[in-house]
C-alpha cells in the first residue's frame, strides 16, 4: 500500500527526518512511537503534503502512484487519511457541509455522480454513531468550541467518512480518558478491513491493547531505530525510551 | 485653500450650470441654499480627516461631460426569481413613468416636486442639513432626478422595489437623488443596484434620504457592481422615528472608487437598527464605508457588521461612528468589522469609534485584519477539497454574518452566486 524509501525532510533548514524506511501492506496495522521530538508528526504531515516540510530524499510510493508528487487534497482523494494530533478550529465551516464537499470533490475526481442527500445523511448517522459523536457536533463548525476528546472522535467521524485506505492516527489516544480512548479505538477496528491499513502513532503502549499492531516501529531522531510485533510496545513500555537511547548509545560506542 | 482646488470645483460648478430646473421657487431655494453653501466648501485635501485614507484626485482632476437619459436594456441586472418592481435610473435621469400601486406612491422625484406630493416638502433636502459635505451640497445643489417612494400609513408592500441605478459612457457625470417615505406603521424592501454599462471613467454622485415613521420597518439592500474604471459616492441619510426598524445591507462588489457616506439619526425610543456591509475588492480597487450611527433616544439597539475581502492591490476602509447621547440610555451598540487581505499587496484601514454621553449603555466594538488561515486551509485540503475550494468555504465562513439581515431570499441566493463568482 505504501512504501517509504530513505525519506529525508528539512524544516527551515534543519533536518527532521533522516532516512525513513517503512512499507506497510493492505490489511495491516503498524505502530509507531517514540519520544517526543522524534518526528512522528513531521513524518505525517510530509506524507499529507505539508508544504513548509522540504523533502531533500528519498521516496514514497502509495498504491503504485507517487505520492510526494501529488497535491495534498489529491493524495486524500487517492486515499490517504491523516488524523491531526492537533485538529484545526474553524469557526464558520460546518461540519458536515465540508465533508460532503469532500466527499464529492472525491467524487469527482474519480469521475462518480455527487452523493445524494438521503445517502450523505444515512451516512452521517450511521458514522457519527460508530464514534459515538453528538449529533450537534457533527453539525457545528469544525472543531470550534470541542473539547480534546471531541476533536479526536471528531477525526475518526472524518475517517469513517471519508473511508481511506490508509490512515495515519497521530497521537489520536493523548489527552483522551479511558473511555473515549475505547470509543476511539473500537471505531479504528470496526472500520478495519483486508483493503485497507493503519498506521498508529502513539508514545503510549495503552492504545495498543485495543489497536493491536502487527508491527511497532520506534522513531527516535527521525530514523527507524528499531522494528518487532506488538511485544516491543510491552518492552517499550516497561523499559522506557532511556532503554533504546543507550541502546543507541553502546551501538554507537562499538 | 489652494488655487488648484479652486479651479477643480469651478470646473464641476461650470459643468453643472448647463442644467436647467424647470421647478418651483421652494425647491430653487433649496438649490441656491447649497449653491452658497458650495462657496464655502472645497474638496477634501490629504488633511482632511473624513477622507484621510482616501484620496479623490481620480474623481476631482477628471473633467466630466453630463450624463444623458437613454433607454436601457436592464434584463442582465434583473435579480433572477425576484419578483420586484423595477424602477430605473439612467445617468441621473429617469425615463419611465411608473404605476402607483395601491397605498404606494412611486413616481420620479422629479414628477414629485411638480405634483407636489404628500410627504415630499415636508421631508426632502431635510436631513442632516448640518453636515457640511461638498458631495451632498453638490448633489442638494444640481441633482437631476431619482425615485420618490412613499408608503402610506399602515400599509404592508409585500413586492419588493428594485431600483436599477445605472451610468453610462466615458467620464459622464451625474447625480441621481432619491427619497424613500415609509409612514407609520408601513413596511416596505427596497433593493438598489449601482451598475455601469460600458464606460470608463464616469462618476456618480448620490444621495438618498429614507424616512421610517414611527413603527415602521424598511429594509434597503444595495449592490455596488460597476465594473471597469468607474467611481461612486453615495451618501445616505437616515431619520428613524419611534419603534421603527432600520436595516441597510450594503454589498460591493466592484469599484475603482467607491465611497459610502451613511449616517442613521435614531431621534426616538425603542427602534433597532442594523447597518452591515461585505465589499470584495481586486486589482486596484478601494472601497470606502463611513458610518455614523447617532442614538439620542434612550432603548434603542444598533448592530453593526462590515466585512472585506481584499484581493490584489485593493484597498478597504472602514471608519464607523457610533454616538450614545446622554439622554440614549439602555442602548445597545454593536459594531464589529473584519477584514481579509488576501495578498500582501492589499491593505485595510479600520476605524471603529465610539462615543458615549449616556452611562447606562452596552456598547462594544473590534476590528480585525488578517489572513487566511493557513492551517485550515490545509486542514481541508487534507480531506481531499481542492485549494480554491477551501479557501472559498473559509471565505463564504468569514463573509456569512455580513449579509445574514438580507431577507429577501432571491437576493440573498443572487449575493451569494456573486460572491462565489468573483472569486473564481
Ligand atoms: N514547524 C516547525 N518548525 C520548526 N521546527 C519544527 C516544526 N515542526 C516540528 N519541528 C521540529 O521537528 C522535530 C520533530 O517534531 P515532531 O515531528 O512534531 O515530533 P513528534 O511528533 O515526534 O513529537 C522537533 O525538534 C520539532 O521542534
Ligand atoms: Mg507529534
Amino acid at each position: 500500500m505504501i512504501k517509504i524509501k530513505n525519506l529525508h525532510a528539512n524544516i527551515d533548514g534543519k533536518e527532521i527526518l533522516k532516512g525513513i524506511n517503512l512499507e506497510v501492506k493492505a490489511g495491516e496495522v503498524h505502530a509507531i512511537m517514540g519520544p517526543n521530538g522524534s518526528g512522528k508528526s513531521t513524518l505525517s504531515s510530509v506524507l499529507a503534503g505539508r508544504e513548509e516540510f522540504e523533502v531533500t530524499e528519498g521516496s514514497v510510493e502509495f498504491d503504485g502512484k507517487d505520492l510526494l508528487d501529488l497535491a495534498p487534497e489529491d493524495r486524500a482523494r487517492e486515499g490517504l487519511f491523516l488524523a491531526f494530533q492537533y485538529p484545526v478550529e474553524i469557526p464558520g465551516v460546518s461540519n458536515i457541509n465540508f465533508l460532503k464537499t469532500a466527499i464529492n470533490e472525491t467524487r469527482a475526481y474519480k469521475g462518480i455522480e455527487p452523493i445524494s442527500a438521503k445517502e450523505f445523511l444515512a451516512m452521517v448517522k450511521d458514522k457519527s454513531a460508530l464514534v459515538e459523536l453528538d449529533a450537534k457536533l457533527a453539525n457545528r463548525s469544525v472543531n470550534e468550541g470541542f473539547s480534546g476528546g471531541e476533536k479526536k472522535r471528531n477525526e475518526i467521524f472524518q475517517m469513517a467518512m471519508l473511508n481511506p485506505k490508509l490512515s495515519i492516527l497521530d497521537e489520536t489516544d493523548s489527552g483522551l480518558d479511558i473511555d473515549a480512548l475505547r470509543i476511539v479505538a473500537n471505531g479504528v477496528n470496526k472500520l478495519k478491513s483486508p483493503n485497507n491499513a493503519t498506521i498508529v502513532i502513539t508514545h503510549y503502549q495503552r492504545l495498543l491493547d485495543y489497536i493491536v499492531p502487527d508491527f511497532v516501529h520506534v522513531l527516535y531522531n527521525g530514523k527507524i531505530v528499531k522494528s518487532g510485533g506488538k511485544e516491543l510496545a510491552l518492552e517499550l513500555e516497561e523499559k522506557g525510551y532511556d532503554w533504546i537511547k543507550n541502546e543507541l548509545k553502546v551501538e554507537s560506542e562499538k | 485653500m489652494t488655487t488648484a482646488e479652486l479651479t477643480k470645483k469651478d470646473t464641476f460648478l461650470a459643468t453643472f450650470s448647463a442644467l436647467q430646473f424647470n421647478e418651483d421657487s421652494y425647491f430653487k431655494g433649496l438649490r441656491n441654499d447649497a449653491k452658497n453653501e458650495l462657496n464655502e466648501l472645497d474638496f477634501p485635501t490629504s488633511k482632511t480627516e473624513y477622507w484621510k485614507y482616501t484620496r479623490l484626485g481620480k474623481i476631482v482632476n477628471n473633467t466630466y461631460t453630463l450624463g444623458q437619459p437613454e433607454k436601457i436594456d436592464v434584463s442582465n441586472f434583473l435579480i433572477p426569481n425576484l419578483d420586484a418592481q423595477v424602477l430605473v435610473i439612467v445617468n441621473g435621469h429617469v425615463v419611465a413613468d411608473f404605476t402607483s400601486v395601491d397605498g404606494v406612491t412611486v413616481t420620479s422625484l422629479s414628477a414629485a416636486k411638480k405634483q407636489n406630493i404628500g410627504g415630499l416638502k415636508k421631508y426632502f433636502n431635510t436631513l442632516s442639513q448640518n453636515k457640511k459635505e461638498i458631495f451632498l451640497a453638490f448633489n442638494n445643489a444640481f441633482h437631476t432626478d431619482g425615485i420618490y417612494i412613499e408608503v402610506a400609513k399602515n400599509k404592508i408592500v409585500e413586492k419588493p422595489f428594485h431600483i436599477i441605478n445605472i451610468t453610462t459612457g466615458n467620464n459622464t457625470i451625474s447625480q441621481s437623488r432619491n427619497l424613500v417615505v415609509a409612514n407609520v406603521g408601513s413596511q416596505v424592501k427596497i433593493i438598489e443596484s449601482f451598475v455601469n454599462v460600458g464606460g470608463e471613467k464616469n462618476f456618480n454622485n448620490h444621495v438618498s434620504e429614507f424616512v421610517v415613521a414611527e413603527n415602521a420597518v424598511l429594509e434597503y439592500n444595495k449592490i455596488q457592481d460597476k465594473k471597469e474604471t468607474n467611481f461612486s459616492i453615495a451618501t445616505e441619510q437616515i431619520y428613524q422615528e419611534a419603534n421603527s426598524n432600520f436595516t441597510i445591507n450594503t454589498a460591493t462588489f466592484n469599484g475603482a472608487l467607491v465611497r459610502n457616506n451613511l449616517t442613521i439619526e435614531v431621534d426616538a425610543s425603542n427602534c433597532e437598527t442594523n447597518l452591515n456591509g461585505l465589499y470584495l475588492g481586486k486589482n486596484k480597487d478601494h472601497i470606502d464605508n463611513h458610518t455614523v450611527v447617532d442614538h439620542k433616544k434612550p432603548h434603542c439597539n444598533s448592530n453593526e457588521v462590515y466585512k472585506g475581502i481584499l484581493d490584489d492591490e485593493s484597498t478597504g476602509v472602514f471608519n464607523g461612528k457610533v454616538f450614545v447621547r446622554q439622554d440614549a440610555q439602555i442602548t445597545n451598540a454593536f459594531q464589529q468589522n473584519n477584514n481579509i487581505l488576501l495578498t500582501d499587496n492589499a491593505a485595510a484601514y479600520s476605524k471603529p469609534e465610539l462615543e458615549i454621553y449616556a452611562d447606562d449603555v452596552k456598547c462594544s466594538h473590534g476590528s480585525t485584519t488578517g489572513q487566511i488561515d493557513e492551517e485550515a486551509i490545509f486542514y481541508l485540503q487534507s480531506r481531499g477539497i481542492s485549494k480554491k475550494g477551501a479557501l472559498k468555504l473559509m471565505i463564504n465562513a468569514f463573509a456569512k454574518d455580513a449579509l445574514e439581515k438580507v431577507s429577501i431570499e432571491a437576493l440573498h441566493t443572487y449575493v451569494d452566486n456573486k460572491i462565489e463568482q468573483e472569486l473564481s
